[in-house]
């Protein structure tokens, strides 16, 4: 991380700096203390998530509330469910989205240009707009209320194409050149130069993906109608509605359902924030 | 890019070798976007170009689509609920845009120094972004309960009588939905505000506190101009994303109380998939469609005339 405010840090290294740390100190509360409550009351008896004062800990863990909560729910299904579809539509991206990037940066075609900016364009729109022609396609070829609605959703994203093709405009095509003249094809190219060279931006894209299937709520929602399709986020809310005044519970699920996520995330965390770097970057 | 050669007479040997070689080279630059185009075609493209002969007809799931031209449109001008869910959809991207954009600059200008911790805080920051909108949602919902809820004691804590009902609220709830969206998004466009600091030069800093300029002067004159292309890119992201906000307000409040919180996107899900009037739905759509073309393409003018 570059800095640039160094020097005048070091002339007033009293004030500002104390300013700087009570900001982050605040904000960093701000940003987790949602998540801590929500660890905290799953460990509590219902009554005590509503307690006045607020206890922030509890004070005897119901380690039970992790253990009956499979047993009154689907959780594995649902998780079952979501990990199926978050895998398969990340590969499918990965695939597709970095084979079609190789082709709008490097491969040279008539109507490149105008093609590519038609991806683009569909990215300023929402899905929302178009979720009802969508759906009535989806349902004239009985896709509907299959896992495969989903991941044909998900898994042809415009966004894809975009990360991976700024990530191979940084590559210099002096290096496809040189391959061409040595006399790998175009496919030869693409699979052992520039797949090998981009794993930090498959990371980021695959992190991104499996990170918007898993969260995704309004697509199952509109085509998993059927209970045992569910994915976790569809689960949780029924649980919710079902169990509504066990508070207790309700965290835990919340908690079930983030966990993952958060292992991923921390995992992955670096290509997390390059992937999101490189796509709010011009091109 | 085009495929015919120019000079050298045609038919000769090796001017059909290049045009065969010129070709070959296309169809395979071709074959590398097909795979994802099937796809993107007919699952992004052909829909978005269906939306706009649906919207002119009258179609429910069991009957055929009848073309009835401008109705639903006239429809729409004489419909309340379609008229709360504009108002609601421009009153949450009148607060969530700015406010996004004033703390998620603030934060990274705060990051952008060597501070200790602000590896963590990033990871921190940027946390509630990945995490589903189901669960922070229904965490949310509870914080923001109106009895016990932590959020109105601490409230009443520091001297808050009557502290607000939030979500239970029909005056509260779209500020709670705001508050939750801002705390959701701001580390996401933090981090692209973070990659754009790193594009501004750090000469020109030093230049302008050479000649003098305090902090905030060179925060406006070198730091804003140089962040030009990443604030309006983040502008144009936080405005599609604005205004086709959607699951948060579902899993929070339904819409509710009343038709408080009830948008765009929410009443097309409504109309849609929810009533099965498809045709009613998709003029709906195109008008949230529209308005993301109209603010995109003005945010673009906009852009161009301050760049020139």
């Amino acid at each position: 991380m570059a800095t640039l405010d160094t020097r005048a840090d070091r002339r007033s290294p009293g004030i500002g700096r104390v300013v700087g740390y009570v900001v982050l100190a605040l904000a960093a509360a701000g940003l987790l203390l949602p998540f801590f409550w929500m660890v905290s009351s799953s460990l509590k008896t219902d009554n005590a998530v509503f307690a006045s004062p607020v206890t922030w800990l509890p004070d005897v863990p119901q380690w039970g509330n992790y253990l009956e909560i499979w047993r009154i729910s689907d959780m594995l299904t649902w998780l079952k469910n979501t990990v199926f579809l978050s895998v398969v539509v990340t590969l499918l991206q990965l695939l597709t989205g970095s084979f079609a990037a190789y082709g709008f940066a490097k491969a040279r075609f008539p109507g490149r240009n105008l093609l590519f900016l038609v991806y683009i364009g569909t990215i300023a729109v929402p899905w929302q707009a178009y979720m009802i022609p969508q759906f009535i396609m989806m349902s004239e070829v009985g896709l509907t209320n299959t896992p495969w609605s989903i991941i044909a959703l998900q898994a042809f994203g415009a966004f894809g194409v975009f990360l991976m093709r700024q990530y191979y405009l940084t590559i210099p095509d002096e290096l496809c050149e040189a391959a061409r003249v040595d006399g790998l094809s175009e496919y030869g190219i693409y699979f052992r130069i520039m797949l090998p060279l981009s794993v930090p931006a498959l990371a980021s894209l695959a992190l991104l993906t499996f990170v918007t299937t898993w969260n995704d709520y309004l697509g199952p929602l509109i085509y998993l109608r059927d209970p045992d399709l569910w994915t976790i986020q569809l689960g949780l809310k029924s649980f919710v509605s079902e169990y509504n005044a066990e508070h207790a519970l309700i965290m835990t699920g919340s908690v079930l359902s983030v966990v993952p996520i958060a292992v991923v995330f921390l995992l992955g965390q670096k290509y997390f924030v390059q992937g999101v770097a490189t796509s709010g970057l011009k091109g | 890019m085009s495929t015919t050669t120019v000079g050298g007479p045609p038919g000769t040997g090796a001017d059909r070798t290049k045009r065969w070689y010129r070709a070959r080279r296309s169809l395979q630059g071709v074959s590398f976007v097909l795979p994802n185009f099937l796809g993107f075609g007919l699952l992004t493209l052909g829909p978005v170009v269906a939306l706009f002969y649906i919207s002119f007809t009258n179609w429910n799931v069991f009957g055929k689509a009848k073309w009835i031209g401008l109705d639903n449109f006239t429809r729409l001008f004489g419909d309340a609920g379609f008229h709360r869910a504009l108002l609601n959809t421009l009153y949450y991207s009148a607060f969530h845009i700015p406010l996004t954009l004033a703390v998620s600059l603030g934060l990274a200008l705060l990051l952008n120094r060597k501070l200790r911790g602000v590896a963590f805080f990033r990871t921190a920051a940027f946390f509630p972004y990945v995490t589903s909108i189901v669960a922070i949602a229904i965490a949310w919902n509870l914080l923001f309960s109106r009895d016990a809820g932590p959020i109105n004691q601490i409230l009443g804590l520091v001297g808050v009588d009557d502290p607000p009902g939030w979500t239970a609220s029909s005056d509260w709830a779209m500020p709670a939905v705001i508050i939750v969206g801002v705390w959701r998004e701001m580390g996401y466009y933090m981090l692209l505000f973070l990659a754009g600091l790193q594009t501004v030069p750090p000469e020109l800093h030093e230049a302008a506190r050479i000649d003098g300029a305090n902090a905030w002067a060179r925060f406006r004159n070198v730091t804003l101009p140089c962040l030009r292309p990443t604030t309006f890119f983040v502008t144009v992201m936080l405005t599609i994303g604005s205004f086709k906000v959607f699951d948060l307000i579902l899993v929070m409040t339904n819409g509710g109380p009343g038709q408080s919180t009830l948008v765009l996107s929410q009443y097309i899900y409504q109309k849609g998939l929810v009533e099965n009037r498809f045709g009613y739905a998709s003029a709906i759509s195109v008008v949230l469609f529209a308005l993301c073309m109209l603010v995109t393409v003005v945010q673009f003018a906009v852009n161009r005339r301050r760049n020139a």
